[in-house]
């Protein structure tokens, strides 16, 4: 089918519209505002609800036929559970029975678990997910099998198109570690504790009909309240939400490999000797080995200089759970956690503070935290010569990774990604990126195991580390550099058929992802 | 010369390479010449999308350089590397045929340099030679040399194939600074991997189990009869290791077997099964081994090398034991991981305390010198000739590391 297509600002074609609605092709950053007024979900009237706050329904099934699930609704989860969640493919699978056909799930985030969901997008109830891909529902639609086309945003894009009536939330179903008759909740407690729940905000909020799932029923009130009561249609109690040792992992590992350790440690002295790191220095760092290692090394930097950072930003980690104890950290603002040590640390101490990602990442808040950090730490499957990033597809063309907070996150103060030069035989470095993420405007530098590149924007950065000793290349000596050890890609050819969109922060549509041919 | 397969090689199947879920940056080869048909090229790889076009054609590449017209040939590829797969691909052929010829790849400049004697050897990182994965990056973790091991770290059924990679890995992989050593095995066979490696600017040779100076003359003789062949100029150095008693007896002897020596190092696994005793941390056991290696090496002119220390997660008492090597007289340690690379490194450094120390000597010597006084003294202390120029050598080893402050480079 020959569509009309779009060249949006950043130069990449796109179709004109998506799943049937008109797309805003991106205009370039900070460009774009929407007007008129934020979406609203119908309004409640207590009198509906029982007057003795009891709104345990029998099960989840129920729960979703007194919602009225029908034929195309959009249904949206979180993902606090990780790879332990065993509610969200329940869904789909009471909807299946039911008949139930085209729906549009809207999570969070997907994990490996969700892989049998495959099954339902073949059987027609699931008609497209809008939230990321991986693993095999990545390849599942890579390859052009799902009927609708997937729309990947950030966490803060997420909440953006809830916010401005882009995705209406039919029915959220919220799993909670715990949660009393009333539909108040939270992330702790219970067998299936998890930390904090914050990705749950906008969806309780902004959705018609709320459900709260719980395998611990407390007494009124569940205090604190990560979800808020009032939102709440029903509350179902289950044996099991999750399995536990999949929700978090029992320790994060500073990775071994000793080249993720050279490439820590390089980033460590780009942040030490550019002067980025400083007393009251605010942070934030994934989970990821080498992350962890970076966490390590910036510790003993700031003890050696008795510095004290003033606050990190989580996923947080016992590492730097451990610098808040060790007080080379004021606070921790947290979405969301990684181990059990974290989960100890946001249970107890009242310096770690549950920071739901509605205030830190959303487009439409009125300014946004990601803007008051001055290093951010990420990563990415793709730089090219103009610094531009991808997250979503490898360089072969498939959808492998969703977005999370890294588009949100490109917006600190100094965005440095410490990456290998190639993995395996893949290069990191690339002519130009298999898809288009974030825009090289806003990557600043670039650490590998074989120099670091700064983007030629940044010619504060350049200047503060002149003559400082450190490995600096450009970003072309990279790209050649691995080309003359990989050998240069082919690239893989795309059909014309678009089976995932791109979003910006802001809702624009800064690229999409083709039907891979294959072979 | 062609060839093509007669009814015997028709049977039989090389297998060469490495294959398997935790296995990276490798490929495994399964090659069956045949006499007619073409070549047929079944690859699986995750690399497909991107390198599949290329691995195949370079693979046809390397069975036509060999004259081989028609084979089946399977290729798993893990993200192999092209010197890596031309490699398994060359032992593949060699198993099936004598062809005499080497498929080389090109020879990259960065290898190309020279070592001299008695440039520092604090850490010599092992690389065992049949894993590609651990030696691409190895050069960027600044160990004073990489040791592409082709001896204990290779099963036995992989030792040709080895070969192979290792004489590629000299020729393509960038190893920086590091100065590029080969372990070569005992005897003929030890002879025969020299074939190898000399033509490929390798820049020093570890000489395993060396018993007697005798086996440190093979050795060198075949690397002289190689170089003239290759026309090759640069020294090839040689680091004997002795790891039994005769070798420790023998110590001197083999010390000053061969003019190219620079240094000789004792294995300790090795050395403490000879005496049928245990290896301990304390080394008390070989205390005294160590020492005749020491006195052996000083009095040849040539450096001490300890032993490995095994235990990798141990970084506590690496660092104790790095610094009792020290004490001891040795110059340097090898590294079985990348991680000892620094311990070992700021063990066998002077600390500030002796640079400092060492820099008020020389300062307190060239005062006397200049008050034409024949007595030096600093505090307490005489000061004699040997003292100053011990604080001489410390000053020029801080220099050598970096380690001196930028007011005292005028030293």
């Amino acid at each position: 089918m020959a569509v009309k297509s779009l060249i949006n600002a950043a130069g990449r074609r796109i179709p004109p519209s998506v799943n049937g609605r008109q797309v805003i092709p991106f205009k370039g950053v900070g460009k774009h505002r929407p007007d008129g007024r934020k979406y609203s979900p119908p309004i409640p009237s207590c009198i509906d609800y029982p007057d003795d706050g009891k709104k345990v329904t029998d099960s989840l099934g129920e729960a979703l036929k007194k919602c009225g699930l029908s034929d195309g609704m959009t249904i949206s989860t979180h993902h606090h559970l990780r790879d332990g969640d065993l509610i969200s493919n329940r869904i789909f699978e009471l909807a299946s029975e039911m008949g139930i056909r085209d729906l549009v799930w809207f999570p969070s985030a997907s994990f490996p678990c969700n892989d049998t969901l495959i099954r339902y997008l073949e059987d027609g109830t699931i008609n497209r997910i809008e939230g990321s891909m991986n693993g095999p529902l990545g390849k599942f639609v890579s390859e052009g099998r799902m009927k609708g086309t997937a729309v990947l945003r950030s966490h803060g894009g997420r909440v953006q198109a809830i916010q401005d009536g882009e995705v209406r939330i039919d029915i959220a179903v919220l799993v909670a570690p715990s949660a009393d008759p009333f539909g108040n909740a939270k992330g702790t407690g219970g067998p299936s504790s998890c930390g904090v729940i914050g990705y749950s905000k906008a969806d309780y909020m902004f959705a018609t009909k709320v459900i709260v799932v719980t395998d611990n029923l407390v007494d009124f009130p569940c205090y604190p309240m990560e979800i808020e009561g009032n939102y709440v249609d029903y509350v179902v109690v289950v044996d099991k939400i999750g399995v536990p040792e999949k929700i978090v992992s029992g320790t994060t590992e500073i990775t071994k490999s000793p080249d993720r350790l050279l490439i820590a440690e390089l980033t460590a002295r780009f942040l030490e000797k550019s002067g980025i790191l400083h007393d009251g220095v605010t942070i934030q760092a994934g989970a990821g080995g080498t992350s962890l290692a970076i966490a390590v090394f910036v510790s003993e930097i700031l003890r050696k200089n008795a510095w004290k950072s003033k606050f990190g930003f989580g996923g947080s980690t016992r590492y730097m759970v451990k610098m808040l104890e060790d007080g080379l950290m004021g606070h921790i603002l947290d979405a969301q956690v990684f181990d059990l040590d974290a989960v100890r640390s946001v249970t107890d101490n009242p310096k770690h503070i549950p920071y739901p990602v509605f205030n830190a990442y959303n487009f439409h808040s009125k300014g946004n935290l990601t803007s008051m950090i001055d290093i951010m730490l990420l990563g990415a499957t793709e730089v090219d010569l103009n610094f531009n990033g991808n997250v979503v597809t490898h360089s072969d063309g498939y959808l492998l990774h969703g977005i999370g907070g890294w588009q949100n996150c490109l917006h600190a103060r100094n965005v440095i990604l410490p990456l290998p030069l190639f993995r395996d035989r893949i290069p990191v470095i690339v002519d130009e990126v298999t898809t288009l993420c974030g825009p090289g405007e806003l990557i600043d530098v670039i650490v590998t195991e074989r120099g670091i590149a700064i983007n030629p924007l940044r010619k504060d950065l350049i200047k503060s580390v002149k003559g400082s000793g450190l490995p600096l290349v450009t970003i072309r000596e990279l790209k050649e550099e691995a080309e003359s050890i990989c050998g240069k890609p082919d690239k893989p050819q795309f059909s014309d058929r678009v089976v995932a969109a791109v979003k910006w922060v802001d809702g624009t549509v800064i690229d999409v992802v083709r039907q891979l041919k294959i072979y | 010369m062609i060839y093509t397969a007669s009814a015997d090689m028709e049977n039989m199947i090389a297998v060469t390479g490495n294959s398997g879920p935790k296995v990276r940056s490798d490929c495994e080869i399964i090659l069956r010449i045949k006499d007619k048909g073409g070549i047929s090229i079944d690859l699986n790889s995750k690399v497909k999308t991107l390198y599949g076009s290329s691995i195949t054609s370079q693979c046809t590449e390397v069975l036509k350089f060999f004259g081989i017209q028609s084979a089946e040939l399977s290729v798993n590829d893990s993200g192999a590397l092209p010197f890596v797969i031309s490699a398994r691909l060359e032992a593949a052929v060699k198993k099936l045929t004598d062809a005499p010829k080497e498929f080389l790849p090109a020879m990259s400049k960065s290898n190309l340099s020279e070592s001299v004697r008695d440039r520092f050897r604090f850490t010599r990182l092992y690389l065992p030679g049949n894993t590609p994965g651990l030696m691409i990056n190895a050069g960027l973790h600044s160990a004073d040399g990489i040791i592409l091991d082709l001896e204990d770290s290779v099963a036995p059924e992989k030792k040709d194939e080895a070969r192979y990679l290792v004489r590629n890995a000299l020729r393509q992989i960038n190893f920086y600074k590091a100065e590029r050593m080969v372990r070569i095995n005992q005897g003929q066979r030890g002879l025969e991997d020299l074939d190898f490696v000399i033509p490929h600017h390798v820049n020093l040779i570890v000489i395993p189990k060396c018993d007697s100076p005798d086996d440190v003359k093979k050795v060198d003789s075949r690397i002289k009869e190689l170089a003239r062949k290759n026309g090759i100029k640069k020294y090839v150095f040689l680091m004997p290791v002795l790891e039994s008693a005769l070798g420790v007896e023998n110590a001197f002897e083999i010390a000053k077997s061969s003019v190219n020596i620079a240094g000789m190092a004792i294995g300790l696994e090795d050395f403490t099964s000879d005496l049928g005793v245990q290896r301990t941390a304390e080394g008390t056991e070989s205390f005294f081994a160590r020492s005749r290696l020491v006195l052996a090496c000083k009095a040849a002119g040539i450096q001490p090398i300890d032993s490995v220390f095994s235990d990798v997660n141990d970084t506590e008492g690496l660092r104790k034991a790095a610094l009792a090597s020290r004490a001891m007289g040795f110059e340097g340690m090898g590294c079985i991981h990348p991680r000892q690379i620094q311990v070992i490194r700021e063990g066998f450094s002077p600390t500030q305390k002796e640079i400092d120390r060492a820099l008020e000597i020389v300062e307190a010597y060239r005062l006397a010198r200049e008050r034409g006084l024949g007595v030096v003294a600093l505090g307490s202390k005489m000061i004699d000739p040997p003292v100053v120029n011990r604080a001489i050598k410390s000053i020029e080893l801080a220099k050598v590391l970096g380690l001196l402050p930028e007011s005292n480079k005028q030293h």
